[in-house]
């Protein structure tokens, strides 16, 4: 049984959907290293890890969220209400910082569960609800924090933006949590009868239904769990910038998030996509972002060219999608 | 073929809103026996699966299992009893293979909820050796890129594979071409030289008359007759379709036929 096992896994990780993303990527990196020399240094892909490393967390909660055939616009306010949340109570509250913490992990959780009780009791689309949450979220983040800004952190809040050494490169730990959050997402989805049921429910929600599957259970599960993963981004975004800053993680990342999902080849149409081509796809707009800075492109070029390259992925997906029927 | 009918449905109704959709109905069917199912389009046949399947609960009339009156309020309740519908559509789920679609809902795990790959994947190979149904190439591709034919089959093989008592097909066969209609019935036909009680719903009354055993027909939510195939013909089930009256009696044929002529 060893070998087919291996064998299997060495196929599903190999077979269509990320193969195209990957070479994206290689095609990505070639180009801008035949550009300029800095890119393709240990320390400029450590700084690249460091930069997806947001984006690439959200963008897991965010794909759970597409598989269902739905999409969560607020990821990037409800991120930055629990990162406001977990700063003021720590600096301006006086509250311990476990509890700061977790209280802002659970107010994004909240949202999680608010989204998919929406979903699955009032069963509105879930573009309207987290339209709707996005602004709600935003608001909140400007009227909790004051629109101030927090520094003097407690040590464990900035945690995941400490590094260790590998060989003279520099990589922050929270760059390890990201990789062992997308571990276990590809474990749930791939290996669980969980993971099964969320695919099952993204492609034929009815059939899914009649087979016997709790449809609804399946979706609250979802948007909780995408809830968990905008609070562990939360506290890696206080790592990252070291101050709770009320602008922070509002302006690129839900478009980001949701560019990285499309463009790991999963399928807005639902039932279709991998957590492991999130991961390229995050990565394929993090070294975008980092080349074009690297050979002097202004910022609002790279806007110009996020924006380009996820239309051109939902293009592809929508013809793939038709030629399978 | 045994002495009580395994499914029984009695004097069942079930009304939306101020639309009467099933007034009245008995059914039944045996083990090793195909019972068709048929009717005009309205005339309740989806409606009445429905309430077997535990979609809807019938406003009144019971439905006994093995002679006993049971209760089927959800899908799973009609699962647990050994019924399982084959629903026209909605069936199996595209964007799994054929393993994971006959293993949806009911996956093999371990104690880390890792799924037992190997193990449903030799079942599956064996449940559909025992069907004889052979043209699948590897039952680890994706069903929408099955036939039409294979698709039905393997809906029909994930139905059976739980020592169901009871398979329900709805319209089979509507959607496939000449060869695949061919495969299809066979299996039917196989599931009942089995020893299973196959309810079978077409609108094909050729289908009907080349694997069923007795014909149900429903019109305007009533039963009109049950026929036995062998002494029955097709213009008769059509006269009772289109024009037949309802009978209180069960297993007894109308004198719908007396009407027309």
């Amino acid at each position: 049984m060893g070998p087919t096992r291996t064998l299997q896994l060495a196929r599903r990780l190999i077979t269509a959907p990320t193969v195209g993303p990957f070479i994206a990527l290689v095609l990505t990196m070639v180009f801008f290293s035949l550009k300029t020399d800095r890119f393709f240094q240990a320390q400029n892909f450590s700084l690249v890890l460091q930069q997806v490393m947001i984006v690439g967390v959200l963008a897991i909660g965010q794909t759970l969220v597409i598989l269902t055939a739905g999409i969560d616009l607020s990821v990037g306010t409800v991120m930055a209400l629990g990162q406001v949340i977990m700063t003021k109570l720590a600096v301006a509250n006086g509250v311990p910082v476990v509890p700061a913490l977790l209280l802002g992990v659970l107010t994004c959780v909240g949202f999680g569960v608010l989204h998919g009780g929406l979903v699955t009791g009032v069963r509105l689309p879930p573009f309207i609800i987290t339209l709707g949450t996005l602004n709600i979220a935003f608001a909140l983040t400007h009227i909790i924090s004051n629109d101030l800004t927090f520094t003097g952190l407690p040590k464990l809040e900035l945690f995941w933006g400490r590094t260790f050494s590998i060989s003279g490169t520099d990589f922050t730990y929270g760059v390890v949590l990201m990789l062992v959050l997308y571990a276990l997402a590809w474990y749930g989805l791939n290996q669980t009868a969980w993971g099964r049921h969320v695919y099952a429910t993204g492609d034929n929600r009815e059939a899914a239904r009649l087979t016997g599957i709790n449809t609804n259970r399946v979706l609250l599960s979802v948007y909780t769990l995408a809830g968990l993963t905008y609070g562990i981004a939360a506290w890696l975004l206080i790592g990252r910038t070291q101050v709770g800053d009320p602008n922070a993680g509002q302006t690129t990342e839900n478009l980001d998030s949701i560019t990285a999902v499309v463009l790991g080849g999963t399928s807005l149409f639902g039932g279709r996509g991998t957590v492991i081509g999130t991961l390229i796809g995050a990565l394929i707009v993090g070294v975008f972002r980092n080349g074009l800075t690297l050979i002097g492109v202004s910022v609002i070029y790279q806007y110009l060219v996020t924006g380009i390259l996820v239309i051109l992925a939902v293009s592809v997906d929508q013809f793939l999608h038709r030629r399978n029927g | 073929m045994s002495e009580t009918p395994i499914l029984q449905l009695r004097g069942i109704s079930k009304s939306f809103g101020s639309v009467q959709a099933l007034a009245d109905v008995d059914f039944e069917v045996r083990d090793g026996e195909v019972m068709a199912l048929v009717g005009d389009n309205g005339a309740g046949k989806s409606t009445l699966i429905k309430c077997v399947a535990g979609i809807h609960s019938p406003d009144s009339g019971e439905i006994l299992f093995e002679g006993k009156p049971v209760h089927i309020s959800s899908p799973k309740d009609a699962g647990r009893l050994g019924i399982e519908v084959v629903y026209q559509d909605l069936a199996l789920c595209d964007n799994l293979d054929v393993v994971q679609n006959m293993y949806l809902g009911r996956e093999e795990r371990d104690w880390l909820w890792r799924l037992k790959e190997p193990l449903m994947e030799q079942r599956t190979a064996e449940t559909l050796r025992s069907l004889s149904v052979t043209t699948i190439r590897s039952i680890r591709q994706p069903v929408a890129s099955l036939s039409g034919g294979q698709r039905q089959s393997v809906a029909v093989a994930k139905a059976v594979q739980w020592n169901s008592k009871v398979v329900i097909l709805d319209e089979p066969t509507a959607a496939l071409g000449v060869a695949q209609t061919r495969q299809v019935l066979e299996l039917v036909k196989r599931l009942a030289d089995q020893g299973l009680a196959v309810v079978l719903i077409s609108h094909n009354l050729h289908d009907v008359f080349e694997v069923a055993t007795r014909i149900t027909v429903l019109r305007l939510g009533r039963d009109v007759g049950v026929y036995e195939r062998e002494k029955t013909t097709q213009q008769e089930v059509v006269q009772a379709i289109t024009a037949g009256i309802p009978t209180k009696v069960a297993g007894i044929p109308t004198t719908a036929p007396e009407l027309a002529s």
